[in-house]
C-alpha cells in the first residue's frame, strides 16, 4: 500500500507520482490522506490501480480517468470524474455540479446525491446515483446510461441524443425532446447489471424504474419552424 | 469568481473564537478573490448601545477627536474604537439616526459601512490575510458573521466596491456572481429614492433588498424577489441581527456548500473553506438548492 499525505507532500507530487505509473505497475494500491477539499486530486490517471481518498475533495477530482479505480471516502466538489475514459470512480458522499460530464466510458457511482448538470454531454459513461440528481442533468447526453435511485430535478435530459436515463423516483420536469419510454426486457437486464456494478443491487429493483430517452424530434430541422429563425 | 464564507454559532462557548474561525475560512478563499476582502461580524450585545461603523481614507485626520465632537453635537455619551481605516462609534440606541446626521455634518468625507445594534463591517482592498490582520479580525468575538473575498468583475477594485454591503440596520449582503440588469435597476431604484454610491452590481442588489423591505417586505420576501427581479448569476449570503440567510439563482452555477453540526452552521464557496472547523469530518455537509431561500436564526 502506497500512502500519500496530501497536506505534507503536495498535489503536484501526488499527480506526478500517479502519472509515472503510466501503463503497467506493481504499485496497485494507493491511499491519499488529508485531502481537505483540495482541487484536481488524482487527475489524468492511466494505470490499473486502486486509489482511495480519505476525506472530501474539491474541484475536478479524478478527471480524465483511464483504467484506475478511485474511491472517495467523503464528498466531491464540482467537476467530479469529468471526461472519464475507463475505470471507475466511487464516491461515498455527495457530488457537486456536473459530475461525470462528457464521460466517454467507465463507471461513476455516487452514493449520496449529485447536484445540477450530472452527466451533462455524457458520451458513453455509466453513472449510478444512489440519491437524487439536480436540474439540467444529462443535458445533450449522447450515449451511455444514467441510473438514479432517487428523484431528478428540472429539465432532465434536455436536447438528449441516445443516452438512456433510468429514474426510480419523481422527475420534476423533462427537458426539450426528452420523453418517457417503454421498459423492455433488455432494459431490465441492463439495469440489473448497472445496479450490481453500482453497488446498489440491495437498494433497488430494476422494475421500480422508469426509462427516459430522446423523442428524436430535434434530430432534423423542421421546415415548418423556418419562420421562427 | 469570488469567495464567500459564513459562520453561525449555536454553541455559545465558541463565541470568543468566532473571529479566529472566520479569519481562517476567509484566508482559505484567497485564490477565489485576492483583490479585496471584507467581514461583517455580529457582536450580539443587547446592551442598549447602537453601533455606527465608519471608514475613512485619512483615519488620523478624520477620527481625531471625533468621539468628543459627536458627544458635543448630540449631547449623549459616545464610545469610539478605531481599527485602522475603520472606527466603530457607540451611541445610545435611540440616538443612532441623530448621530448619523451629525456625523454627515462633522465629517462629510466619512463613509458609513454599517449601522445597527450588533453589526460591524470591515472591508478594504488587499489580500484577505492583510485585510484580516489590519483589522485584527481574529481577535473579534460574536454570535455570527459573514466574509467575502473579491475578484472584481463589474466595477473597480476600491474599498467601496468590496463586500459586504449594508442593506439596512444590522443587515448586510455578500455576493458571488455578476448581475446583468444592474444599470436599469439602479435607475429604477433612484426614481424610488434609493440611491447607490458606486457602479458596483452588488450594491444594486443590496439597494434592491433595502427598497423591498422599505415597502413592507420581510427579508425572506425580499430575497424571494431577487429570483424574479435580478438577472444574472448570484449566490447571496445575507446577515441579519440574529442569523443569516442564503439564496442562489435558479441556474446555480456559482458554488456553495454548507455544513451543520450541533455547534454551528457554516457556509463556504468551497469545502476547503470549512475544513478547519471543529467536527467537520462528521458534520452534515450539503449543497443548498437553487432558487431556494434558507435562513438560520438564534
Amino acid at each position: 500500500m502506497q500512502r500519500f499525505d496530501l497536506e505534507a507532500q503536495g498535489l503536484r507530487a501526488l499527480n506526478a507520482a500517479l502519472h509515472a505509473l503510466n501503463g503497467q505497475t506493481n504499485e496497485t494500491a494507493w491511499e491519499v490522506v488529508n485531502p481537505k477539499g483540495s482541487h484536481s486530486i488524482a487527475v489524468g490517471l492511466d494505470a490499473p490501480i486502486e486509489l482511495t481518498v480519505h476525506g472530501s475533495t474539491g474541484y475536478y477530482c479524478a478527471g480524465m480517468n483511464k483504467q484506475a479505480t478511485i474511491r472517495v471516502k467523503g464528498s466531491a466538489g464540482p467537476g467530479l470524474a469529468e471526461n472519464m475514459m475507463s475505470g471507475a470512480v466511487i464516491v461515498d458522499g455527495n457530488a457537486s455540479q456536473y459530475a461525470g460530464a462528457t464521460g466517454r466510458g467507465g463507471l461513476l457511482v455516487i452514493k449520496g446525491d449529485a447536484s445540477s448538470r450530472c452527466g451533462v454531454s455524457m458520451k458513453g459513461i455509466n453513472i449510478v446515483v444512489h440519491g437524487n440528481i439536480g436540474h439540467m442533468s444529462a443535458f445533450m447526453a449522447q450515449s451511455g446510461n444514467l441510473v438514479v435511485l432517487g428523484d431528478a430535478g428540472d429539465a432532465l435530459g434536455d436536447s438528449l441524443y441516445e443516452a438512456r436515463l433510468f429514474v426510480r423516483g419523481a422527475v420534476k420536469s423533462l427537458g426539450a425532446d426528452c420523453v418517457e419510454k417503454e421498459m423492455r426486457p433488455e432494459h431490465l437486464e441492463l439495469l440489473a447489471d448497472l445496479l450490481k456494478q453500482g453497488e446498489a443491487e440491495h437498494l433497488a429493483k430494476p422494475e421500480e424504474f422508469k426509462r427516459y430517452g430522446s423523442a428524436r424530434n430535434l434530430y432534423n430541422f423542421n421546415i415548418d419552424n423556418a419562420s421562427a429563425y | 469568481m469570488c469567495g464567500i464564507v459564513g459562520l453561525f454559532l449555536k454553541d455559545k462557548s465558541l463565541e470568543p473564537q468566532l473571529g479566529a474561525m472566520l479569519t481562517e475560512m476567509l484566508i482559505t478563499m484567497t485564490d477565489r478573490g485576492p483583490d479585496s476582502a471584507g467581514i461583517a461580524i455580529y457582536g450580539g450585545a443587547d446592551d442598549g448601545a447602537g453601533k455606527i461603523t465608519v471608514q475613512s481614507p485619512q483615519p488620523e485626520k478624520d477620527f481625531a477627536d471625533l468621539d468628543r465632537e459627536l458627544k458635543d453635537a448630540i449631547g449623549k455619551p459616545v464610545g469610539m474604537v478605531i481599527r485602522s481605516t475603520h472606527a466603530v462609534l457607540e451611541v445610545p440606541v435611540d440616538q443612532v439616526e441623530v448621530a448619523r446626521a451629525a456625523l454627515a455634518e462633522l465629517r462629510p468625507g466619512l463613509k458609513v459601512m454599517s449601522v445597527g445594534d450588533s453589526l460591524e463591517i470591515y472591508k478594504e482592498v488587499g489580500l484577505p490575510k492583510d485585510v484580516a490582520s489590519r483589522f485584527e479580525l481574529a481577535k473579534m468575538r460574536g454570535t455570527h458573521g459573514i466574509g467575502h473575498t473579491r475578484m472584481a468583475t463589474e466595477s473597480a477594485v476600491t474599498t467601496n466596491g468590496a463586500h459586504p454591503f449594508s442593506t439596512g440596520s444590522d443587515q448586510c449582503l455578500v455576493h458571488n456572481g455578476s448581475l446583468s440588469n444592474h444599470s436599469s435597476l439602479r435607475r429604477m431604484l433612484a426614481h424610488e429614492g434609493i440611491y447607490t454610491e458606486t457602479m458596483n452590481d452588488t450594491e444594486v442588489g443590496a439597494a434592491y433588498l433595502t427598497w423591498r423591505m422599505k415597502n413592507g417586505a420581510t427579508l425572506g420576501e425580499a430575497l424571494e424577489g431577487t429570483l424574479e427581479d435580478l438577472d444574472g448569476f448570484f449566490t447571496f449570503v445575507v446577515g441579519t441581527h440574529d442569523g443569516f440567510g442564503v439564496v442562489r439563482d435558479p441556474i446555480a452555477c456559482k458554488p456553495a456548500v454548507m455544513a451543520e453540526t450541533d455547534q454551528y452552521v457554516a457556509f463556504g464557496s468551497e469545502y476547503r473553506a470549512l475544513v478547519s472547523l471543529p467536527g467537520i469530518d462528521t458534520a452534515r455537509v450539503w449543497e443548498p438548492e437553487p432558487a431556494t431561500v434558507y435562513f438560520w436564526n438564534h
